[in-house]
């Protein structure tokens, strides 16, 4: 922690944001740090840490210091952290919040999740060091004259060995990770391919068994977001649900204009969470997202009827089109029940009912509940 | 003469109470007007709840509805706020209908006697409704209950006095 210096949290030249994560604590090595809780920034020259409510108190640290950095999975009542391995204090180091530490790593600690982003980022930035191009003199031979100093120090000497051996690893595991990365954005024509394909397969239907279709089949739907969000990639709290929100505004376009306009929240839930395949979704986030569609003015509306249903529609889905043509249908027929109406439409009856039942409160449609059960007659009353 | 149903007689939702509030107002005001013409029409001065659910009236035995006793009261409770009916228990299973309100009684009656000029005459309540002279008017065989309180709602009026005799009650117009 005696690493950090006071800034004033400004940028400065050829500087830039890379990255920010709100609700990060910082750790002393193992020890909590007598600082709240606050915002971390990811620049293209250093790690500025800044309380949350007060701005003023705002902390920096060279990117140039850090030797390594590495992952630390959350577990029970422990968030997810990033351990930070730093060089020692350079001799001319402003003042910072600590004047001595006996630990030589920092931790950050994400409170609000996002570490996964941050710490591919702050990988990123580390193997581009892109500070170097505008690197102020004076911090370049602070390091240089400490690390002249110590590089025949026995246990720095090891250490340096180490690191060494690390960023080899490093190298080879971002170069496996690339691979990845690539086949993800590779992920959406594969699924363009695939589709295809099983277009193919359904022409020649005699050639491939069924079996095999079907296990082909259900390959194809675990691949139907290439790169879903989630809460570790986007952390908690209104940023994620807004960003699944678009996601979802995105994958129910389809499947609603197939429906009708309008499908029952249930339906989407499973359609997602098909979709996503190992990421599920839980349905809360679900909702929080689906209430997010009108204030980020997707063409989506999440809809709750009278009774406590919930189905998301689209925007251009009118509430009069439906009552009318509610109210023509039974007409056109005399007396309707839900399950005759859903089967006239091709909708599944709970929601046809809603439909029905919405008419009926505009005063359209009566009731006649009987043996029989429920039919909706035209309102001649 | 048959009774004359209306078209909603007919109409299955009828027997259905309506959940929304406007179309409700509109059954029940049906229903109202059902149920008098219907008492009016066979005379009838008391309903029994339970009873009236077998009667025509609250069974369409051709489309196979009827109205529920819970929607039967409803209906009732609405024609008592008009003031067409008096309930005669507490449990709300019995009860007076009055197709006429007694002060329109009243008022038909002061018609009638004003017409013949016995203003100022003393009547017996049974020569008002059962006396050769009122046959053909509305109020002949009306039921004593209701006659009495037609002559009530005229005397708080200051139109009647009813006065106690040896045998019964008279009544005296102004």
């Amino acid at each position: 922690m005696d690493r950090f210096a006071w800034t004033n949290g400004l940028l400065e030249m050829n500087e830039t944001l890379v990255i920010q994560q709100r609700g990060v604590k910082l750790y002393d090595g193992d020890d909590k740090a007598k600082l709240d809780v606050g915002v971390v920034l990811l620049t293209t020259h250093r790690l500025i840490w800044r309380d949350h409510k007060n701005h003023e108190c705002c902390i920096a640290l060279s990117l140039s210091q850090i030797i390594y950095f590495e992952e630390q999975a959350a577990g029970i009542g422990k968030s997810a952290k990033i351990v930070i391995h730093l060089y020692p204090v350079p001799s001319n180091k402003e003042p910072g919040p600590y004047q001595q530490s006996k630990f030589p790593y920092i931790k950050l600690s994400f409170k609000e999740h996002g570490q996964i982003e941050f710490f591919r980022r702050l990988t990123e930035e580390m193997t581009q060091k892109r500070w170097e191009n505008t690197i102020p003199q004076t911090v370049s031979t602070a390091t240089g004259s400490q690390t002249g100093k110590t590089r025949a120090v026995g246990i720095v000497g090891i250490e340096r060995k180490i690191e060494q051996k690390r960023k080899e690893t490093d190298k080879n595991i971002s170069e496996a990770f690339e691979d990845l990365s690539q086949l993800m954005v590779k992920a959406k024509e594969m699924v363009e391919l695939s589709r295809s394909i099983a277009n193919k397969i359904k022409d020649k239907q005699g050639d491939i068994t069924e079996d095999e279709t079907i296990r082909f089949k259900s390959y194809l739907l675990s691949m139907g977001i290439a790169n879903p969000v989630t809460r570790e990639t986007h952390g908690s709290g209104t940023h994620y649900h807004m960003q699944l929100a678009k996601q979802l505004g995105d994958m129910l376009l389809a499947p609603l204009e197939e429906r009708g306009g309008m499908m029952a929240l249930t339906e989407v839930y499973c359609l997602v969470n098909r979709a996503r395949g190992m990421e599920l979704l839980s349905p809360e986030d679900l909702v929080n997202a689906c209430k997010m569609f009108e204030s980020m003015k997707l063409p989506l509306r999440l809809r709750v009827f009278d009774s406590g249903v919930m189905v998301v529609q689209l925007q251009s889905h009118s509430e009069e089109e439906m009552i009318a043509s509610a109210l023509d249908n039974v007409t056109d027929k005399g007396s309707l029940t839900a399950e005759e109406f859903a089967k006239l439409l091709g909708l599944s009856v709970l929601l046809s009912k809603e439909r029905l039942l919405l008419a009926e409160k505009m005063g359209h449609l009566c009731r006649d509940d009987s043996v029989e059960g429920l039919r909706f007659y035209p309102n001649l009353f | 003469m048959s009774f004359e149903w209306p078209w909603q007689y007919n109409f299955p939702p009828f027997f259905t109470l309506q959940p929304n509030v406007d179309t409700r107002q509109k059954q029940l005001a049906a229903w109202c007007s059902l149920a008098l013409a219907y008492c009016r029409h066979h005379k009838l001065y008391t309903l029994d709840v339970m009873e009236s659910q077998e009667s025509p009236v609250f069974n369409n035995k051709k489309i196979e509805r009827k109205l529920s006793t819970e929607a039967i009261q409803v209906v009732f409770e609405e024609l008592r706020k008009k003031g067409n009916l008096d309930w005669l228990d507490k449990n709300k299973s019995r009860c007076l209908v009055m197709w006429r309100r007694p002060e329109e009684w009243g008022k038909l009656i002061y018609q009638w006697v004003s017409k013949v000029g016995m203003i100022n005459s003393v009547f017996t309540l049974y020569e008002l409704s059962n006396s050769d002279d009122t046959e053909g008017e509305e109020f002949h065989g009306l039921e004593e209950w209701m006659l009495l309180r037609s002559l009530q709602a005229l005397q708080t009026d200051g139109k009647a006095e009813i006065i106690s005799m040896d045998d019964g009650k008279g009544v005296k117009f102004f």
